[in-house]
């Protein structure tokens, strides 16, 4: 594979203005006629379509440089204007100049000695820098605005009026008298090189005075091609409609002027003119009307071809479109490793990959040429040793191409399994939303991928779609496998901590295989192994009479590294009150492995779960590498999905149902806690409530009411998890960390409780009360959003009224916050993205300034450390003491 | 209030990191030792408050030891520029 070459190789860059020799010189033609195309559909010479401007039809040559189409680079022309006209990019600029140089000598209005110390400054500036310094001449500008009198020549200096976009005052005491842009021009000429460069402006690149134009590049046609429509119709670019309008005012302003026509006449139409040259560069200047198409619609002219997302910068030059691309919608497939992506086949017979042929491949490349490009392993291309490229669509006998091949032939063939492909989600906010996966070509037409990479990608399958890209060269390719494969990601950079892990059913799974009481027989225990792929021998079972059994922890551990210690407490651990039990925990919920043997504790979120630092998850990959944690995710995953399909794993409105007995235990609860309301409410009234420290009257009866209610619900939530029972499946869920918290229970089984618009209980709608069912200035708890049904019951009008306000707060707040840190996202990553670490271990910008001279201050990857420290102590002395106990 | 400025020790503050002035053989060891040239430190300026209490001038290179939430304790050195 060669390597990519840059043709040239850039070695300065310098921005500067056109000298109006300089325009006329690179000119091939000077523009006169406003007309572009003849009767006959020949462009006019001289005229805007000037052959010698560039080519735009096919098989046309060029006048200038006899190139066709593709090749001829296009050329310039140019306008001479009657009259010199501002240019608006730098209207502000001119004011500047004019204000600090003398109207008549036009030197800067300081003495010759402040003149010097300025000198001395710039040019230490530019011996260090390289450069002038805006800084310095903006202080030299502010100094020498101030003057009113030349220091030089003695001449009274006039107070300077700009107004926008680029007429100039001089107010007089006569009055405002008018500068013309001859007269600016004037003042600009006279300004020496030496006194241009203390204002600011290199006088080899750019003269005062050129920001005057007296000539107007025209560029070429390659850069405003005309369409032609079917019906024949040619349609021009914006640009080209401006410049005629230029070029007819320019053309009536000079007959008008060798005419020797009024003075007023003349000066309309220069300022016609001038309006012109405006809104050709810029159609968008304050306080000019933008100039328009015949439809009405606003000109694109220069400088909105280049602004803002859709312009040259963002859209073509940082934004680029790449081949060997694709995109289509995502589906779940278990099956799968965590490395791999599931390729639609119809996908894989376009996305190709170059390979070169060698002696050792080119039997197996024949074939692939035989077969072509409509049969799946086949292949697109060929690329001959003298670089000609041949189409295996169009080629007649492919089998005597393949016998053709050589080696140091390329042939561009199918994706197949295992080619190592990028695989990425936007929004692109985190490293882990591109990685690489090895590709698997499966048959229908979604891409497919593990369930556990859905986190770092925040994908979900409703519908969203994904973006597959093919590195083509083999450094690319290599790159891409070392250090973008899934596995090598699983680390978060963000925190020490996997980010891809079991998720949701594999999580309920886990904590139903590894429950004490799951027991299986040799027929499940190999069913499910050769699922997951499991090669070694059965370990002895733990019940061996009636009939052999195995336990769900043995069967785990199976798939845990040998030397594995760790200790950790599940999420369904209750926090004993009286200290923790540890291994004697009543509830399992004390993990220990010890040697890579689950000896207690159930596997759930904690142990196994996405997001979960310090887990069984995480300790894999950090002592046994990623390979080992690839592994166990891909085994246990295909493991855990086979086992829950097998028990089955439901959820119904039925799980959150209640007996009759608790249903009306709540309601009491909540009926007492509404009583203890109005009780509330009528010592407020009655003038008997404290006030809180800090509080008003209004605000203390507020939060205790808030809190008498969050309490009752609470209780009332108490109330259905003890007749939900834990094997109800939505309580497993909740409590394993698979799905939904026991807020969530509670609020389908028991009652959904206080609803809340900007934190406080709801009181917008009508005037002292909610809704019209209310009495005025009702404070209760059902008349501010109390809602005292639950979701399994259903809500009555009034409390679901309640509820989709709530409901459309928090849509609100959620589309808020993700355009505010998006845009914030944008502009930490646009401050941040050239910081790197150097060899030296210092943190530099772009400019190799230093940022940080150690990384972080203390040189920790964060993906590698724990809790951001380098080393974890606890951990440390558990593998110690483990290992000791063993010996 | 007081038209007479009270003065009071910038560095007594909690908040505010001591800063040290390098002399000139510390401050080309560092340049040295960092193979950078002194531009390409981050910059304070001499009216800085804290510049101005320790006295420092352009061209002065100020080293800082500050608390760091990940280090406890760091390092950073500053070159002092005009304005």
């Amino acid at each position: 594979m060669s390597l990519y070459r840059p043709p040239k190789k850039i070695g300065a860059i310098k921005f500067g203005l056109l000298s109006p020799e300089m325009i006329r010189k690179m000119s091939v033609t000077r523009i006169i006629t406003p007309d572009t195309y003849s009767e006959d559909g020949l462009p006019i010479d001289s005229g805007l379509m000037d052959g010698r401007l560039g080519t735009i039809e096919p098989g046309q040559r060029c006048k200038t440089c006899g190139n066709r189409i593709g090749e001829c680079p296009g050329h310039f022309g140019h306008i001479e204007l009657a009259r010199p006209v501002i240019h608006v990019g730098f209207a502000k600029t001119i004011y500047k100049i004019l204000r600090a140089t003398c109207r008549k000598c036009s030197r800067i209005l300081l003495p010759e000695e402040e003149l010097e110390e300025f000198k001395r400054k710039m040019d230490e500036y530019e011996k260090r820098w390289g450069g002038l310094s805006e800084e310095i001449s903006e202080e030299l500008i502010k100094k020498a605005s101030r003057v009113s009198k030349c220091p030089h020549c003695g001449e009274v200096q006039f107070k300077i009026k700009f107004e926008k976009p680029t007429t100039y005052y001089e107010e007089t005491k006569e009055g405002p008298r008018r500068l013309t842009p001859i007269e600016i021009r004037d003042r600009l000429e006279r300004i020496t090189d030496e006194d241009a460069r203390l204002l600011g402006i290199s006088p080899k690149d750019a003269r005062p005075e050129w920001m005057v134009l007296t000539v107007l590049p025209v560029p070429p046609v390659t850069v405003r091609p005309s369409i032609t429509l079917e019906s024949g119709v040619r349609s021009e670019d914006d640009l080209t409609h401006k410049l005629v309008d230029i070029i007819r005012i320019n053309q009536r302003l000079r007959e008008n002027i060798e005419a020797g026509a009024p003075q007023l006449i003349i000066e309309d139409l220069w300022e016609l003119l001038q309006y012109h040259v405006i809104t050709y560069f810029d159609n968008e200047v304050s306080g000019v009307p933008p100039a328009r198409h015949r439809s009405g619609r606003a000109l694109r002219t220069l400088s909105q071809r280049l602004k803002g997302k859709e312009g040259r910068f963002r859209s073509n030059l940082s934004g680029k479109r790449v081949d060997f691309s694709a995109r289509t919608v995502i589906s779940p497939d278990p099956n799968l490793s965590i490395n791999e992506v599931g390729v639609p086949i119809d996908i894989a017979k376009i996305l190709t990959i170059p390979e070169r042929v060698t002696e050792w491949n080119i039997e197996e490349l024949k074939e692939l040429v035989i077969r072509g490009p409509d049969q799946y392993p086949g292949a697109n291309y060929i690329i001959r040793l003298d670089g000609r490229r041949i189409d295996l669509r169009y080629a007649r006998d492919r089998r005597a191409l393949a016998e053709s091949l050589e080696p140091g032939f390329i042939v561009e063939r199918h994706l197949k399994d295992g080619d190592i492909v990028l695989f990425n989600r936007q929004p692109s906010l985190h490293r882990m939303s591109i990685m690489a996966h090895e590709v698997r070509v499966l048959p229908y037409r979604t891409f497919r991928l593990h369930l556990c990479v859905c986190p770092p990608y925040n994908a979900d399958f409703d519908g969203d779609e994904m973006n597959l890209h093919v590195p083509q060269s083999e450094e690319a390719r290599a790159e891409a496998r070392v250090l973008m494969r899934v596995q090598e990601q699983v680390l978060s950079p963000r925190y020490g901590g996997p980010i891809i892990g079991a998720i949701q059913d594999y999580i309920s799974s886990a904590y139903l295989f590894t429950r004490k009481d799951t027991l299986l027989t040799k027929e499940e225990v190999c069913q499910l192994l050769s699922v997951a792929g499991y090669k070694g021998d059965l370990p002895e079972p733990a019940i061996k009479e009636p009939q052999p059994l195995w336990t769900g922890k043995q069967i785990f551990s199976l798939f845990l590294p040998k030397g594995l210690n760790i200790s950790l407490r599940a999420s369904v651990c209750r926090k004993c009150p009286g200290g923790c039990l540890k291994e004697k925990c009543p509830y399992d919920a004390y993990v220990v492995v010890r040697d890579g043997q689950l000896i207690a504790g159930v596997i759930d979120e904690k142990s196994i779960g996405a997001f979960q630092p310090d887990s069984i998850l995480h300790r894999i990959i950090k002592d046994f590498g990623t390979d080992a944690a690839r592994e166990f995710i891909d085994k246990i995953g295909r493991l855990l999905i086979e086992f829950i399909s097998r028990r089955g794993f439901t959820m119904g409105i039925n799980e959150v149902e209640i007996p009759r007995v608790a249903m009306i235990r709540i309601q009491e609860i909540l009926k007492e806690a509404e009583e203890k309301v109005d009780k509330l409410i009528e010592s407020y009234r009655r003038g008997e409530l404290q006030r809180l420290p800090g509080r008003t009257l209004e605000e203390t009866l507020e939060m205790q009411i808030m809190k008498v209610l969050a309490e009752a619900r609470d209780k009332a939530g108490d109330i259905a998890s003890e007749h939900l029972g834990l094997e109800n499946h939505a309580v497993i869920m909740a409590e394993t960390g698979a799905r939904g918290s026991t807020l969530n229970l509670a609020q389908m089984a028991a009652c959904v409780g206080q609803q809340s618009v900007r934190g406080e209980r709801i009181k917008r709608g009508y005037r002292n009360r909610t809704l019209p069912h209310f009495k005025v200035g009702d404070l209760s708890a059902k008349a501010r959003g109390f809602v005292a049904s639950n979701y399994r019951t259903g809500l009555d009008p009034i409390e679901f009224f309640f509820h989709a306000m709530g409901g459309r707060e928090g849509l609100v707040d959620t589309a808020v916050r993700t355009s505010t840190s998006g845009y914030m996202q944008r502009r930490l990553i646009n401050a941040l993205q050239d910081l790197k670490v150097e060899y030296d271990g210092t943190v530099r910008d772009a400019s190799s300034r230093i940022i940080q001279l150690v990384y972080g201050e203390d040189g920790v990857d964060p993906a590698k450390s724990d809790h951001g420290k380098a080393v974890n102590i606890d951990i440390i002395i558990e593998k110690v003491l483990s290992e000791s106990e063993r010996t | 209030m007081d038209k007479k400025k009270r003065k009071i020790d910038l560095f007594s503050h909690e908040l505010v990191p001591k800063h040290i002035l390098l002399s000139k053989e510390e401050a080309e060891k560092l340049l040295k030792e960092l193979n950078i040239r002194p531009e390409q430190l981050p910059w304070i300026k001499k009216s800085d408050p804290a510049a101005v209490a320790i006295g420092a001038k352009p061209g002065d290179i100020v080293k800082i030891v500050r608390k760091s939430s990940t280090a406890g304790e760091v390092i950073v050195y500053r070159y002092v520029i005009d304005k």
